[in-house]
């Protein structure tokens, strides 16, 4: 009790009318781990609040705390000058506000209009619902954030950008006053986040206010007003965006400067080990021609839909092809599956870790051999002995951290799981590696070990790389060539050292 | 920060996951076997304890069944029916004159075809392992009344030649346990120690991830329809011997009895955890426990009744465990 006064005779009383959120001196702990200490945070209306931070810093505590769903140790919570004793889910959404997890609450089989008016339908006289009302309700809701989608489809049958507005629409018609979106960008392409961001400040215009949780700094530069760090449970620095750069902000938030983000690059690329010719499938990809050489990094990038994730499922043969041709070592092969694939020495990490790449439940250890069960005796009889050398052994190399190789590998973190994909695909004895965002939902400090890690098995191993990134400083700082898709096409094939400003003409129309 | 912090987590998972689920199941099973014995000096009477084995026997088999297909989140309805079908093709080609070493072979064989069916259309036809497996299971049935006419086939003079796998021992021990044993020595080595076993875990855990992992998970759902078609024949032979009758309703509701077993056990229906070491004592428990109450004369309707809260009480369980160790 003490800490809670001593924090609230500190706050100023002036700013009150125009500050929306406090947070003070917020505190939580889990069996052995201190989640918080001491975080105060405020966020004004109208204000765009980015928030960052390495994975386990500790945001996604603080915002199931804003949300009800936790509650704190210690500290208050003043929402318009009210302090909230008792926060539940429902009564802070009743105070109006709203959080957007990643993974979307969202009954799928249910319409836009009832998602969007869960538990309001509106009802006429009878009890009935008017779904009339719903309708226009909807649409009327969706018209203030620039977008239409028919009320009546099925939420399951929309994208995930179509989604992500359903939620915020859903927000929007409970009269949000401030909306947490947590990473949403992670799932959405270039055009996609243009129109998140002009729904957002359309909305700020109307004096709503923003958490914006991101890993891509980027964004956070173009579109809040305030960046707040957080490290370890603390939190480390609030400064207005002026006065932030891209290196403070990641100084910040990994402890130690960054002296060069990427690794050095020493290319001396070899044969050709992948090459394609004449790729289609449908509408997705139109004539894809490639190579890639032994030693060698070669980037996909584009705008989301561009066809880069198909062109490497059609190439591991998870997606059929309708013509063209693959070529692995100089001889045409074809490939009908990802088990094929694997035979022949393509290994594929792909787009979504969760659903396509791990068995969630499942030991590190038990992912990491199953791509090739076959290295450790015979198929009839595993040696389990030896698959834990190997094991261990990758753990070690690639720098895993995990307690065990026993553990659960869906406890592990974004970027050590990453490393877990590699390593599987390492056990597979591929010499090609395709892979696709390899950085997606990795904290910045475990990032910089897969490039290294990346480039060391390109550098020594004489690994091949095909890479799909959304995101351009990872391509143009870890490529050697650069091919740029537009609209299921091999737009441009620019060299190492490209602009951001070059890549971004190629893919959006000329 | 990240990685001392999820170190800690993931080790207080581990512990909290470990302890109930291998250790806490054998202390369940060993409690009610005091229990038994404190309530009925019957328990531990030779022949009610060979009863209780010869029990666990045939539920058994039919469970490590189960529990290949449960692990690749399936489920196999079906299995009841393929063991009355088994069961009636046994006894009317005994009585038709056929000599032992082929009948035994030649019903195998029908138990894996109806296992390979519900297999393909559940693949092939991508029909929900649900479905597929009812619509086998009222097949089924109906196919064995008809073999039959409705009316139990008795081995008569051949029952003498044929007696020997259900009711006959050796050191001791009932036949039909001998043949448990090993169905379930073999069901732990192939899911510990072979790349089958592992493509198993792999296709309940993710089918996705498996089929990108290089899994053909076309194949080993299809097989494991088969194992547990095979093992419902292979109870359906020992259930005549038994027996020495052919009954068209043998083994009617063994298929809930199966689930239940591997559910008690520990294999979770989301497919990918679990195993057959859980499964044997689950059915251990489950024998025993209809035991003690059939000692202490409790009807069989109030049986069902704590039967089916045992099963609700096991689920529920296994969700408690699970949300308790997400957080």
């Amino acid at each position: 009790m003490n800490a809670i006064v001593g924090v609230s005779a500190e706050k100023p009383v002036t700013s009150a009318a125009d500050v929306f959120l406090e947070m003070n001196g917020i505190e939580k702990s889990f069996p052995g781990v201190k989640a918080l200490q001491g975080v105060s945070f405020s966020v004004g209306r109208g204000e765009v609040h980015g928030l960052v931070g390495e994975n386990g810093a500790g945001k996604s505590t603080l915002m199931k705390i804003l949300s009800g769903a936790y509650h704190a140790d210690a500290g208050t919570l003043v929402l318009s000058g009210e302090t909230i004793t008792a926060p539940t889910p429902a009564s802070m959404i009743d105070r109006g506000v709203a959080v957007i997890y990643q993974e979307f609450a969202q009954a799928e089989h249910l319409s836009v209009a009832e998602n969007i008016f869960m538990n309001r339908l509106p009802r006429n006289r009878f009890g009935r619902i008017d779904w009339k009302t719903a309708s226009r309700e909807a649409m009327h809701a969706m018209d203030r954030l620039g977008f239409c989608i028919d009320p009546r489809r099925l939420v399951g049958s929309l994208s995930v950008a179509q989604r992500q507005m359903v939620e915020i629409a859903r927000a929007i018609s409970r009269n949000a006053r401030l909306i947490v979106l947590d990473e949403p960008s992670a799932v959405l392409g270039d055009t996609e986040l243009e129109k998140l961001f002009r729904t957002i400040r359309t909305l700020q215009a109307e004096g709503v206010a923003f958490i914006y949780i991101s890993h891509r700094l980027k964004e956070v530069f173009e579109l809040c007003q305030k960046a707040t760090v957080l490290r370890d449970g603390k939190l480390v620095s609030t400064r207005p965006i002026a006065e932030w750069t891209t290196d403070s902000l990641i100084q910040c938030m990994v402890g130690r400067p960054i002296a060069d983000y990427f690794p050095q690059r020493n290319a001396r690329p070899g044969e050709e080990v992948l090459g394609v010719s004449g790729l289609s499938r449908g509408k997705a990809l139109k004539n894809v021609s490639l190579s890639l050489r032994k030693g060698e990094i070669v980037g996909i990038c584009g705008l989301a839909g561009a066809g880069r994730s198909e062109l490497l499922r059609a190439i591991v043969g998870r997606d059929p092809i309708e013509g063209g041709e693959i070529r692995l070592h100089g001889k045409v092969r074809r490939i009908a599956s990802p088990r094929k694939a694997i035979s022949l020495g393509i290994g594929f990490a792909p787009e979504d870790r969760k659903t396509e790449g791990l068995f969630l439940s499942q030991s590190v250890r038990f992912n990491v051999t199953i791509s090739r069960l076959g290295n450790f005796g015979s198929t009839a009889r595993l040696n389990l002995g030896k698959e834990r050398v190997s094991v261990r052994d990758y753990v070690r190399r690639l720098r895993v951290k995990t307690p065990e190789i026993d553990t659960a590998i869906g406890t592990l973190s974004g970027g050590n799981q990453q490393k877990c994909v590699i390593a599987k695909q390492l056990n597979a004895r591929c010499d090609v590696l395709l892979i696709d965002e390899p950085t997606r939902g990795v904290d910045v400090g475990a990032r910089r070990e897969i490039y290294e890690l990346l480039v060391d098995l390109v550098e020594r191993e004489g690994l091949a790389v095909l890479m799909v990134s959304s995101e351009l400083p990872e391509i143009i700082g870890m490529c050697d060539r650069i091919l740029v898709m537009r609209e299921g096409e091999i737009a441009a094939e620019l060299p190492r050292g490209a602009s951001e400003e070059e890549i971004m003409k190629h893919a959006t129309f000329n | 920060m990240a990685s001392p912090n999820t170190m800690i987590e993931t080790e207080e998972r581990r512990f909290r996951l470990a302890l109930p689920k291998g250790a806490g199941l054998i202390w369940v099973l060993a409690g009610l076997c005091i229990l038994a014995t404190l309530l009925s000096s019957s328990f531990l009477n030779p022949v009610n304890v060979m009863n209780v084995m010869r029990q666990v026997a045939l539920f058994g088999i039919v469970s490590v069944g189960m529990t290949f297909v449960i692990l690749t989140k399936g489920i196999d309805l079906s299995v009841g029916s393929i063991l009355g079908v088994c069961a009636v093709t046994t006894a009317l080609l005994l009585v038709g004159g056929w000599p032992v070493a082929a009948v035994v072979p030649l019903v195998l064989l029908i138990g894996v075809c109806m296992g390979a069916l519900n297999g393909l259309g559940i693949t092939l036809g991508g029909i929900p392992p649900f479905i597929m497996t009812l619509g086998m299971m009222v097949m089924g049935r109906g196919l064995a009344l008809t073999l039959a006419n409705g009316q139990p086939v008795g081995l008569g003079a051949r029952a003498a030649d044929f007696m020997w796998l259900g009711r006959g021992a050796m050191l001791g021990v009932p036949v039909p346990v001998w043949i448990f044993a090993a169905v379930a020595a073999i069901a732990i080595y192939v899911l510990r120690y072979t790349a089958y076993g592992r493509q198993i875990y792999a296709v309940g855990s993710n089918a996705e991830a498996a089929h990108l992992s290089g899994i053909d998970v076309g194949l080993v759902t299809f097989s494991v329809y088969v194992v547990s078609g095979f093992l419902a024949s292979l109870t359906a032979i020992i259930f005549v011997s038994r027996l020495t009758v052919g009954e068209p309703t043998a083994g009617t509701g063994i298929e809930l009895e199966a689930i239940a077993i591997t559910v008690i056990g520990g294999t979770s229906l989301f497919g990918g955890e679990g195993g057959i070491l859980g499964t044997i004592i689950g059915a251990g428990i489950l024998a025993v426990l209809a035991n003690i109450m059939n000692l202490l004369g409790i009807s069989p309707f109030t049986q069902q009744i704590v039967k089916g809260a045992i099963i609700i009480g096991a689920v529920l369980y296994e969700m408690l465990r699970k949300r308790r160790a997400r957080h």
